[in-house]
């Protein structure tokens, strides 16, 4: 073979990732089909640079490499979506405290379509740390590393979107009671 | 901060209730198909342009040149009609083999063995009506040690095909099964790959490929249950 690393070296550490690099794309995308397109773009782009990878995290390296795909991916199809996240970062999130103490009926009566649906409603930089954060159970070094952004960065990301999940959640389910 | 000072109440309801989205089936053969494709085409690119691709210069006196030329056109169409098939066709073989081999490994990579679990034949063989162009034979080989354990589509030599899998001890058997009109007996594949067993046979417009981790004679005897049974 030509390539520095063959495609079976690079499918032996890729693909036990596969689930968590397509419920990223997915949860970008919030689409099937387009998530595998990114997935599959994502590992054709991982391979070809696979040769110059020399990192430890071979997992983080690989996820970020997905991210990009679906904000590529975004940024093409649906360029409204992705708004820079550094103004909404800026705003206050240490005297918000409905994060911390949610409302008991949200927490009692929240299901999958509530909850689903309160994520996606996210913008993509708050909804990608909830899905690192929450689902795939990443560190804040790890997920730091995929955002490319600060880890201070991704702890106030993850409080903001924790607050704006809150309160959506407050005002959906009061229309769900008040509403029909 | 510590890492693991997640105390929001919310963290639960989300880790509870939303949605791990998996991959649908058959997304890391497809990916793996077009990883082959880039490594074929990277293989292809270094070839044609090689290093030092000097033109040998051609040693015999200008007055033999053009019977040699003549010569060696005749040579040429005599060896290709035989030899190119043969050389192209074992290439083939070789090329479905390693196809055959990289689905196997990934199949247990993924942790997605099947799209059908199933060790009811009953269940597994009506799973692929609709899906294949084929109805792959489904047999249940439990009664000699070789349990079925269920089926899966994969995509291997520019196809879908069927995949059953089976169980033997430990070991896993990836049985694939696609149409292939059967024109001259293509040359005999590798019977091991890269440390895996590899069968390969045909039964009237279908094609047979069994891989596995096995032992070659325990192999033998699947394929021979296989084969006895499908008769």
């Amino acid at each position: 073979m030509t390539t520095p690393t063959g495609p079976r070296e690079f499918e032996r550490l890729a693909l036990p990732h596969l689930d968590a690099a397509y419920n990223l794309a997915r949860w970008l995308t919030r689409n099937d089909s387009d998530a595998e397109d990114v997935v599959q773009d994502a590992y054709l782009r991982a391979y070809k640079y696979f040769a110059g990878f020399r990192g430890e995290n071979f997992r983080a390296w690989l996820l970020a490499v997905v991210r990009r795909a679906a904000y590529d991916w975004l940024h093409r199809n649906r360029p409204a979506e992705v708004v820079p996240a550094g103004d909404m970062d800026l705003e206050a999130v240490a005297a918000d405290s409905e994060a911390d103490n949610p409302e008991t009926a949200l927490l009692r009566r929240a299901d999958q379509k509530l909850v689903n649906d309160m994520i996606s409603a996210l913008p993509p930089q708050f909804r990608e740390v909830v899905i690192l954060r929450e689902l795939q159970e990443l560190s804040y070094k790890d997920i730091a590393t995929i955002a490319d952004v600060p880890v201070g960065t991704v702890m106030s990301r993850l409080a903001r979107a924790r607050a704006m999940l809150a309160a959506d959640g407050r005002r959906r389910l009061k229309e769900s009671t008040h509403g029909r | 901060m510590a890492d693991d000072d997640d105390t929001s109440p919310l963290s639960g309801v989300i880790r509870r209730h939303a949605t791990r989205y998996s991959p649908p089936p058959g997304l890391a053969a497809r990916i793996g198909a077009a990883l082959d494709e880039v490594a074929r085409e990277d293989a292809a690119r270094a070839e044609a342009s090689p290093p030092s691709a000097r033109v040998v210069p051609f040693r015999s006196t200008a007055r033999w040149r053009p019977v040699a030329l003549a010569a060696s056109f005749v040579l040429a169409i005599v060896l290709s009609s035989g030899t190119t098939w043969y050389v192209t066709a074992a290439n083939q073989q070789g090329q479905i083999a390693e196809e055959v081999l990289a689905s196997h490994v990934r199949s247990l990579l993924v942790d997605h063995l099947t799209d059908v679990a199933s060790s009811d034949q009953h269940t597994v063989k009506p799973w692929f009506a609709g899906k294949l162009d084929v109805s792959p034979p489904v047999i249940d080989l439990a009664a000699h040690g070789y349990p079925l354990i269920g089926g899966r589509l994969d995509y291997l030599n520019q196809r879908q095909v069927a995949a059953l899998v089976y169980r033997h001890q430990q070991h896993v058997i990836n049985l694939f099964v696609w149409a292939q009109s059967g024109r001259a007996p293509a040359p005999r594949p590798p019977a091991e790959i890269q440390g895996y067993n590899l069968r390969r046979w045909q039964e009237g417009d279908l094609t047979f490929w069994a891989i596995s981790d096995l032992n070659p004679g325990e192999l033998d005897e699947f394929v021979q249950g296989i084969r006895t049974a499908a008769r």
